[in-house]
């Protein structure tokens, strides 16, 4: 067993190296984004970049390049960090938990643990059935969606990090309040009862444990490419849009037309039924807030289409009766625009 | 060899049962795979994190999808 003990080193350099590599092009690439699409359009292809036309093409590729970069490295550190939580840990963290600091545990586990919407059945009746409370999981199911690691990428890409981090919390509260209301109205009756009734057997397995960091980062790997493919036509289209209004909308046209006191619930109307991803919907949201929307309406609108999503009701639908995801609904979205309204007010 | 794929039809489960199917071809082994998509009964293996892979009666692997060469040697360790 010497042998492999020795040469142990150098795979494990090869793999850090190639690591810190990957990062020294990124950077470079990152740093020649604006440079380059200026020079190929302007120069080269002999565009009048300050043309409607130019300006709106310049913003298309130009954001589509800036935001496949952040996505690629930001998914790929999230993943692999993350490759330290599962759902299974988080269910033991939150087991025996007290509603209230349970609601603030569960949005904030909601927030760093993997969670693929396809395990959120499995996962509902996992906590509900080894005693989870109902309004703790309603918590995390809130928080994993809403705060989500493509939607901190884009926020942090094209508005800054202050409103990430506004984001974030708003995010936060949103789902621990949320979850701790509908906790507080005792929507026991509203779950299918086969889920009370469901008995785990079977040696729980922590995908968390036994992996080694080539396995990490393969992960990370797979799930930027995962990632990228699922989303690239929600993408397209938004940056598409968002290069439209850039170019095409007049310069505070929502300041003028949209600010009336019902903008929130409107934005927040409009976007429960769109179903679309952070990246697809921030490119959007991006040029409505530079020709004037206000920015509690803007995050209220991204939130209520991340948050709420048809695909993922229809799901739950399997374990939640339709009054108890109506009611959900109703919760979360309220919420979202209590929040709208706040940011409207402060910022 | 008894092997089920727990998991309810997602892009993963699809990857894990090809993975374990040339896995299972590598060995030479012909073992049928079963598929488990009813929610209640996945949860009732312990597993919350889909795909999961079970062989005979012991869950293997759960939340991700290792490739062809670590599913042989998964299935090398847990075959009774």
């Amino acid at each position: 067993m010497t042998a492999p003990t020795l040469s142990r080193p150098h795979p494990a350099l090869r793999r850090w190296v190639a690591l810190g590599l990957a990062a020294s092009v990124w950077l470079v690439l990152y740093q020649l984004n604006r440079p380059f699409w200026e020079w190929l359009l302007g120069d080269i292809a002999g565009l009048d970049l300050g043309s409607r036309l130019g300006d709106s093409l310049l913003f298309f590729v130009y954001d589509t390049t800036k935001i496949v970069l952040l996505l690629t490295s930001i998914i790929f550190l999230v993943t692999v960090l993350r490759s330290f939580m599962s759902v299974e840990r988080t269910r033991a963290l939150l087991g025996g938990r007290r509603e209230g600091v349970g609601n603030i545990a569960a949005a904030g586990l909601g927030v760093v643990t993997p969670f693929c919407s396809c395990s959120a059945v499995p996962a509902f009746i996992g906590f509900v059935a080894a005693g989870v409370p109902l309004g703790v999981t309603l918590s995390f199911l809130i928080a994993s969606p809403l705060v989500n690691e493509v939607a901190i990428v884009m926020l942090w890409g094209l508005f800054g990090w202050q409103i990430t981090l506004l984001y974030i919390g708003a995010g936060l509260v949103i789902a621990s309040v949320a979850g701790y209301i509908l906790g507080r109205f005792h929507l026991e009756s509203w779950v299918e009862p086969f889920v009370f009734e469901t008995r785990l057997r079977g040696k729980v397995i922590d995908p968390s444990q036994g992996l080694t960091w080539d396995d990490r980062l393969q992960m990370g790997r797979e799930e930027v490419a995962t990632i990228l493919r699922k989303i690239w036509p929600y993408l397209l289209v938004g940056i598409g849009l968002g290069a439209v209004i850039h170019g095409w909308v007049p310069a505070d046209w929502f300041a003028t037309h949209a600010t009336g006191p019902f903008g929130v619930p409107i934005a927040v109307g409009l976007g429960v039924p769109l179903y679309s991803n952070a990246a697809g919907v921030l490119p959007l949201v991006e040029a409505l807030h530079a020709k004037g929307l206000p920015m509690g309406t803007v995050l209220a609108f991204m939130m209520a289409v991340v948050a709420l999503s048809l695909p993922e009701m229809i799901l739950l639908r399997r374990v939640l009766k339709p009054r108890l995801i109506a009611t959900f609904v109703a919760v979360v979205a309220t919420s979202i625009i209590a929040i709208g309204y706040l940011f409207n007010i402060v910022l | 060899m008894d092997i089920k794929i727990l998991g309810s039809g997602c892009t993963n489960c699809k990857n894990l049962e090809a993975n374990t199917r040339r896995a299972l071809a590598d060995m030479g082994i012909d073992a049928e795979i079963e598929h488990v998509v009813d929610a209640a009964e996945i949860v009732s293996w312990g597993v919350m994190s889909t795909p999961a892979l079970v062989v005979d009666g012991t869950v293997v692997v759960s939340g991700r999808v290792p490739s062809a060469e670590q599913i042989r040697d998964l299935l090398s360790t847990h075959a009774s």
